[in-house]
Parts: C-alpha cells; structure tokens; sequence
C-alpha cells in the first residue's frame, strides 16, 4: 500500500517521539522499528529521517550524544527529554481525536473498504 | 580482501558526494554514514551480496540533494559561511582559537607600542618634532607585530627569526640616525618606500622564511591584496565608530577630538594592521578571495580610462606636467594596475585557454606601457633640462621598474593569446621579478639619502 507523502511526514514525528519513549535510540534503528510497526507497510526515505532528527533536536523535544556502534563506529543515539514527553503526549491525543473520529465514522455508518471485499 | 576494498571505496565515494552538499556537515556524513553501514550490513545478513546489498543502501537512502536540501532548511545559516564561529568543536578550532588568542595579544602590543613613545615626548599632538618622529617611525612600531604574528604562526626557525628581525633593526637605526633635512625631498622619499621595504620583511615571515620559492611568493601577494581589503573594512567601521563617539561626547559638551586624535585613531590602526592579517589568515580556505572578484570588475574599467587618457593625450597633444605630485599619481596608477595584473594571475587557472578576459588584460598591460612611456618620456626631459633631483630619479626608477614588468607582461601575453607559450610562463615571470620591488625601495631609503647628501 502506497500511503501519502503528507500522511507519512505527518506521523513522522509522532512515531520518532514513541519510539524514542522506549529508550535511547539511534537512526537506522528507528527507521527498522518504524517497519516492524508497520509491518513493513510505512516506507521512509532513509536519509530523510535526519533532517527531522536534526530539527526535533533544535526544538528540544530529543537530545543526542555520540556514541559507538557494537563495531567500535561512531554512532549517534538519541533519548527523548522531558519536553519531548510532553509533546508525545499532546501528539497522542491529537492522533486519538482523528483517530476516534474516522473509526466512529467508518464502523457506524458505511465502511467501503469492507464493502468492495 | 579485493572485494572489502572496492566497497569502502565506494562508500567513501558516496561520502565525498554527500560532502558537496554545503548544508550537509562532516559530522552529518558521520551519521549518514553509519546508518548506510548498517543498512549494509542487515542485507548482507540476509543473504544479499556486497553490490546488490550497497545498491540497495543507497537507494533507501534516498536522493542526496533532496536530503540536502532538507538540512539546508534546517540549518540555513549553514550556506553562510561562518569566519569566526566554527560550526563544530574540534582540534582544528582549538588551534584557530589560540590563533585568535596570540592575534588580539599581538594588536593589544601593537596598540600599546604606537603609544609607547609618549613617555619619550611625542604624541599625536601634531607638534613638528612628534610629527617627524611618527612619520618615520608609524610602520616600525606596528608591523614587527604583525610579522611576529607569522613567526609564531609559521614557527619560524631561530635562524629565520633573525632574519626576519634584523632587517626592521636595520630599519630604525637607518631612518633614526641617518641626518635627513628635515622635511627634504630624501627623507620624504625614504618615508614613502620605507612601508614597502619593511612590507617584504613581513612576506618573510609570512613564508615561513621561504624566499626563494614561487609559489610562496604568490601566496604573499594574494595575502597582501585580501590583507589590504580587510583592512580597509575595518577601517570603515572604525570611521563610523570615531564619527558617534565625537558625536555623543559633543552632545553633553565634551570634546573627544582630541582623544580620538592621539588614542583611538593611532591604536585603533595598530590593532587594525595585526586582525587583518589574522582575518586573512583564518579566512583562507573558507571564503572567496575578494582581490581577484575586484579586479575581474575593474580590468575594462580601468582598461577604458588609459584608452580615453591616450586618445585625449595624442588628441589635445599635450605631454604630462612634471609635478611631484603628478608623478606619486602616475606611479599609484600603474601600481593599481600591476596589481590588477597580479591579482588576476593569482586567481586565474593556468591550464585554462585564452578568454575574452584575457584580451582585456592584455589591452590594459599595452595601454599601461603606453602611459609608462609617456611619464618616462615627461621626466627624462624635465631631468635633461633642469638636471637631476631625488625626486625625479626616484620617479624615473619606478617608471623604469614598471616599464620593464609590463613590457615582460605584455610580450609574454601576447604569447600567450597566440597560444606560443602558456599561462605559467606569466606568472613565472611576476615572481621572478618580484623582488626588485624590494630592493628598488631599500635604494631609496638607504642609497639615495646618501647621494643627495640628504637634501
């Protein structure tokens, strides 16, 4: 399934921030989290992900520090600070609304999806 | 172990790609680099072999300028070179922060030393006796700092050291105690060419010691040009700063004049010489030379105007009036000329073929020659009729300096333009002749005073 350039930079963020509130965390990781999660079905641009790193850094919501890899390579890791708690939680309940929203609308009343299979 | 090789290679590769990108930082690549890495490695786990597992990689990594231009959004100041500010801490930023330490240490002396003299008597009062004095003495008491700077810098060898000490010795004995007429024609001259001397002493220093070797020499001359550029900004900025501190003090009644007079102008300069040679310094790799952006714009400008001073010459048929004055302006014009020259050699590629500007040069060197011979033509009359004076053979030194630069330049141009010999022959030929600048101008100041028994 092909899901939309906006939807997927729109929860971008919001899975990051999860992600992260599982522990400390570094790039290529979250990426293949993203996947497990979705099984397989949200695909990122990978080098996409840092700019986005890069900026939730600036903001203050995660904060990084170099570390190294099981390989001895450099590696960059990320952990999700106390403002960035706080924006997980506002994101959560922003995606709850929509989320109660669409699944009200399409159990109650017609569900396409469904029909067509 | 050949095929480990030819994927860091390619990595690397895709690395060097990723370093063009401006917005995107060395320690950026680092991460972007680590992921590739280990996106690699997981493909190869599954079973994939090295290229198809690096083909993949790189795809998933997506487009390069896209990821760019994502960074760039993210960190705009990024496409804004930064002179000052390194972006990222490290033992290269270490040394350019004691750079900056040694470089304000150094304009402080320099500052304090144009002071110095105070307690000997003289000021910036404008008395006659404390004018000679400073007139004589101003580059003395700065550039040594500037030169002590590139000592430290280029860590000099105590041998070199001396060398480059002993001639600003040799500089203050000579200017001090030789017995000038106050305000003759020889001391004039020997202030005037003094600067230029002592200029090249710093070149030493600035080439580690390093005479000899060409492409030293062009590094000097391209530090000369940026040096005078920054100079010339801060002293902008330091005019702006005189005008409001004249300004404020004069609205509660107070007079500054006087102390931006004898303080603030002096020390301000001092301070000025030394950061602009450290700004050059840093700058270096970072930002665009400006000397050759300048001469680029001024080429056919000043191309255009010895054209016009020509035709009108040969028009009107009037020769050049053989004033002092006149003579300092011809000789400050061919001067900017040769510089225009030089600087465009410095920041030309050699291997390039002749091009539109090219011709313009040449247009300009033939058009300098012309006036060269003009001015020369003007004084070797003036010296048939009225005999010989410091000035006018000071004059006829310069003329014939640069009449010989420019007929050398022009030749080898025109060589060039017919494509009998290339561009490095050119630019060999400045630097050959570089040092006589030097040597004409130690002439002056220690020769000449001596021939014209000092008038």
């Amino acid at each position: 399934m092909d899901i939309g350039k906006d939807l997927v930079a729109a929860s971008a963020t919001p899975l990051v921030l999860a992600i992260l509130s599982e522990g400390e965390n570094y790039g290529y990781a979250i990426i293949k989290r993203v996947g497990e999660l979705s099984d397989g079905e949200l695909q990122w641009t990978d080098g996409m992900l840092y700019p986005l790193m890069h900026r939730l850094e600036r903001n203050g919501s995660i904060s990084a520090s170099w570390g190294k890899s099981e390989t001895g390579r450099k590696r960059k890791y990320y952990r999700l600070t106390d403002s960035g708690k706080q924006q997980l939680v506002l994101h959560q309940q922003q995606w709850n609304v929509v989320d109660a929203a669409l699944r009200g609308i399409w159990r109650d009343e017609f569900n396409p999806a469904l029909q067509k299979s | 172990m050949k095929a480990e090789q030819s994927m860091e290679d390619r990595i690397l590769q895709w690395r060097e790609h990723l370093n063009r990108h401006q917005s995107i930082q060395s320690v950026d690549a680092d991460e972007l680099e680590d992921h590739l890495r280990s996106q690699i490695e997981s493909l190869e786990e599954q079973g994939l072999d090295e290229d198809e597992a690096f083909l993949v990689s790189v795809k998933r990594m997506g487009n390069l300028s896209d990821i760019s231009r994502e960074f760039a959004l993210e960190y705009s100041e990024r496409l804004w070179k930064q002179l000052l500010i390194p972006p990222v801490r490290d033992e290269q930023s270490e040394e350019k922060q004691s750079d900056t330490f040694v470089a304000f240490g150094l304009a402080l002396a320099a500052a304090a030393t144009v002071k110095l003299p105070q307690l000997f008597g003289f000021s910036f009062d404008g008395s006659p006796d404390s004018e000679s004095f400073y007139m004589r003495n101003i580059i003395l008491l700065i550039l040594p700092f500037l030169a002590a700077f590139f000592v430290w810098k280029r860590r000099l060898e105590p041998s070199e050291i001396i060398k480059v000490t002993a001639p600003f010795v040799a500089a203050a004995l000579l200017i001090n105690l030789l017995p000038f007429t106050r305000l003759g024609s020889t001391e004039l001259l020997a202030v005037i060419h003094l600067p230029i001397a002592v200029w090249f002493v710093l070149g030493l220093a600035y080439m580690g010691g390093k005479w000899n070797n060409h492409s030293q020499r062009m590094n000097f001359v391209r530090f000369s040009g940026e040096w005078f550029i920054y100079l010339t900004l801060i002293a902008f900025g330091g005019g702006v700063l005189t005008m409001f501190t004249v300004f404020i003090f004069d609205s509660i009644g107070m007079d500054a004049e006087l102390f931006v007079q004898s303080w603030l102008l002096p020390c301000g300069v001092a301070g000025a010489v030394v950061v602009s040679g450290w700004l050059v310094e840093a700058k270096q790799s970072i930002i665009e030379n400006m000397a050759p952006v300048l001469t680029r714009l001024f080429t056919p400008l000043f191309a255009l105007l010895l054209l016009s001073y020509i035709i009108a010459m040969l028009w009107t048929g009037t020769g050049i009036l053989v004033e002092r004055e006149v003579l300092i302006g011809f000789d400050l014009l061919l001067v900017v000329i040769l510089g225009l020259l030089l600087y465009s050699i410095s920041a030309r590629d050699p291997h390039a073929a002749p091009d539109l500007f090219d011709r313009l040069q040449f247009l300009l060197i033939v058009s300098a020659l012309l006036v060269d011979i003009f001015a020369l033509w003007a004084i070797a009359a003036r010296i048939s009729e009225f005999g010989f004076s410091p000035n006018k053979v000071a004059a006829l030194g310069e003329n014939l300096i640069l009449l010989i630069n420019l007929a050398g330049s022009a030749f080898l141009y025109g060589k060039f333009l017919l494509k009998r010999t290339t561009f490095s022959t050119l630019e060999r030929w400045q630097m050959t002749y570089f040092p006589v600048y030097p040597i004409w101008a130690a002439i002056v100041v220690i020769i000449f005073p001596i021939i014209f028994k000092f008038q």
